[in-house]
């Protein structure tokens, strides 16, 4: 990049290379390679596991009953494995979820990055994710020995297990979830699109509605997704809380059953390997597993665009 | 800025007041949803079981009879699980952020694919991990409900959540240090070796502590990995075992009132513990931790 004529005549400059070859730079190389090999060997392990079983499962049972069967009793005779009862509960314990992680944790979201001055959010933004740092099977003995007795004494006819209580306390425990992806994408969309509405006249609310909010959404809408994928995908607080019992209903006062807490309640006891019951398991992960690999592959693509867009 | 704006604002003031104090009203709910059932939930369960906390509790075993169980063998297996998961997440996970951060090129497709399936493992459900410990670790490798199988899975579920904390320590690590270094001979590992890790380190600490404070609240993996829920003897690492949250979901399920106070109790205890840790993270990166 020198000018030329400040080496003209000079010598030639030697050319930089290795003296030698670093055999350890290689190994080193490689080993950190192996380190990395791990989480892809996860993945396939996780597939394999799932799915082997799960195609076994599917030579004995069609995939059409066990997709559109209404009827959930693999451990009673007669058997029968239709797999939409567990997709309804967990469908009705999810709802339950979004209807109070959406609204709250959005606008959670909106008070911590546009509303909330530098010191209340010091305090307040760990505050808000201390929640998403207890564990669920605190969060399942929460609901099923204090939000089903409370809801039960305003009168709601609850039964003790009930999809109701469950999906409340799971929507607070993902409150953090969504604010904090929400919140990352509002912070970064550019301090001049807020002033320049400022400049126009607009209050803090029309720049917090019209302005930071859209033009954050495809983080907002990720931050939906994973809560989604978190919610289909939590155990412990349905196993306690929702109950074990596969009732086709959205009727949130029952006690229902989702496909995690089948899962955990059946891969819990001594079932029999190469019997069908065993075999259910691995059908109903692999279901769970494509159901949730969907969305998330859904929400890391759309947080990269908003990284693309204003990084 | 406010004042500007209070003199600025016009027409139609009336109506869009009122629309931004309602909005503001609303916003102050979501904080309030969130802060209070935290605090219900923590006052619910120290009511519920202070009195219990007690050197029965934290010493013996469990039992039949209420008065005389304790989660003993529970919380001493808690432990040595956070230790082996340490042991067990902090190399692979840094090794594998180095590569990522130092080594790879991103322009390869493996590299960017092998990106994403760490993220998306990080949102794996972690039943589903319990599904792998119990098809590979408990039947496959014939290792048996053990505590080491446990340990294992624990750290396949937190890895993504090391690898991504480890990444963004090493990410914070400013280029001119490595482009000071090469610039004096240095090779690529001793780049790494010398100067990125060990100015990413308080960084990495914190990502790790906070990562393995989440594993150790993990419950549903270890049901399927066959932690029990009656062990009376202390664990070792190829016997049998059970943990902190396994017990609790044992005593909460069982419909007896003390019980119930019992699942209280450990819960107190679990959280002391996850507390612990988390302010020992805190204060890790607040003495260490440096803004470059």
């Amino acid at each position: 990049m020198a000018a030329p004529e400040i080496t003209a005549g000079a010598k030639p400059a030697p050319r930089l290379r290795a003296s030698r070859r670093r055999y350890g730079e290689d190994v080193v190389k490689g080993v950190l390679a192996l380190c990395a090999l791990v989480s892809v060997a996860t993945t396939v392990g996780i597939v394999v596991a799932l799915f082997l079983p799960a195609i076994e499962f599917f030579r004995t049972i069609s995939v059409v009953d066990y997709l559109t069967g209404t009827n959930w009793t693999p451990l009673f005779e007669p058997a029968s494995f239709g797999v939409v009862p567990l997709i309804v509960g967990t469908l009705s314990v999810t709802l339950w979820a979004l209807l109070m992680c959406i609204p709250f944790g959005l606008g959670a979201a909106i008070y911590l990055s546009e509303y909330a001055g530098g010191r209340t959010r010091k305090i307040l933004k760990p505050a808000l994710e201390l929640l998403a740092g207890i564990p669920t099977v605190v969060y399942g003995f929460f609901a099923l020995t204090f939000v089903t007795p409370l809801f039960r004494d305003l009168g709601l006819g609850l039964e003790v297990q009930n999809a109701l209580a469950a999906g409340i306390v799971m929507g607070v425990m993902l409150i953090p979830t969504v604010a904090s992806i929400s919140e990352d994408a509002m912070s970064a969309v550019p301090r001049d699109l807020r002033d320049g509405a400022y400049a126009l006249g607009s209050t803090r609310y029309q720049v917090a509605t019209r302005i930071v909010v859209p033009a954050a959404i495809s983080g907002i809408v990720a931050s939906f997704v994973l809560a989604i994928s978190r919610a289909v995908g939590e155990t412990m607080i349905v196993l306690l809380a929702a109950g074990q019992r596969p009732n086709l209903t959205f009727d949130p006062r029952d006690a229902i059953e989702t496909m995690t807490a089948f899962i955990a309640a059946t891969g819990q006891g001594d079932v029999p390997i190469d019997s069908i019951e065993y075999k259910t398991i691995f059908a109903v992960g692999a279901t769970l597993f494509l159901a949730t690999l969907v969305m998330n592959l859904f929400s890391i693509r759309l947080v990269r665009k908003f990284r693309e867009v204003y990084e | 800025m406010s004042a500007v704006q209070g003199d600025i604002r016009g027409g139609g003031r009336r109506q869009g007041e009122l629309q931004g104090r309602l909005f503001s009203a609303f916003l102050l709910l979501s904080m309030g949803v969130g802060l209070v059932t935290l605090g219900t939930l923590i006052v619910k369960v120290i009511l519920d079981g202070v009195r219990l906390v007690d050197p029965v509790l934290l010493t013996d075993s469990p039992s039949a009879d209420p008065a005389f169980a304790g989660a003993g063998p529970a919380i001493l297996a808690t432990i040595y699980m956070g230790l082996l998961l340490i042991a067990f997440t902090v190399p692979i996970g840094v090794g594998t952020a180095v590569y990522l951060e130092e080594y790879a090129d991103r322009n390869r497709w493996y590299n960017r694919a092998l990106e994403v399936n760490i993220q998306n493992l990080a949102a794996v459900p972690s039943i589903v991990y319990g599904i792998l410990g119990l098809a590979f670790l408990v039947r496959g490798l014939g290792l048996g409900r053990v505590l080491l199988a446990g340990a294992m899975i624990l750290t396949l579920l937190v890895l993504p959540t090391v690898i991504i904390a480890a990444r963004e320590a090493i990410r914070a690590v400013p280029g001119s240090i490595r482009q000071g270094a090469y610039a004096l001979g240095a090779t690529r590992w001793q780049v790494v070796w010398r100067q990125v890790l060990p100015a990413a380190t308080p960084g990495i600490a914190t990502g790790s502590i906070l990562a393995v404070s989440r594993a150790i609240g993990e419950t549903a993996p270890l049901l399927l990995v066959g932690a029990l829920t009656y062990v009376a003897f202390n664990p070792t690492l190829l016997g049998d075992f059970t943990a902190l949250p396994v017990q609790i979901y044992q005593w909460t399920s069982r419909s007896q009132a003390e019980f119930r106070e019992l699942a209280a109790a450990a819960i107190i205890v679990l959280l002391a513990i996850l507390l612990t840790l988390n302010a020992f993270a805190i204060w890790l990166r607040n003495r260490y931790g440096r803004k470059w």
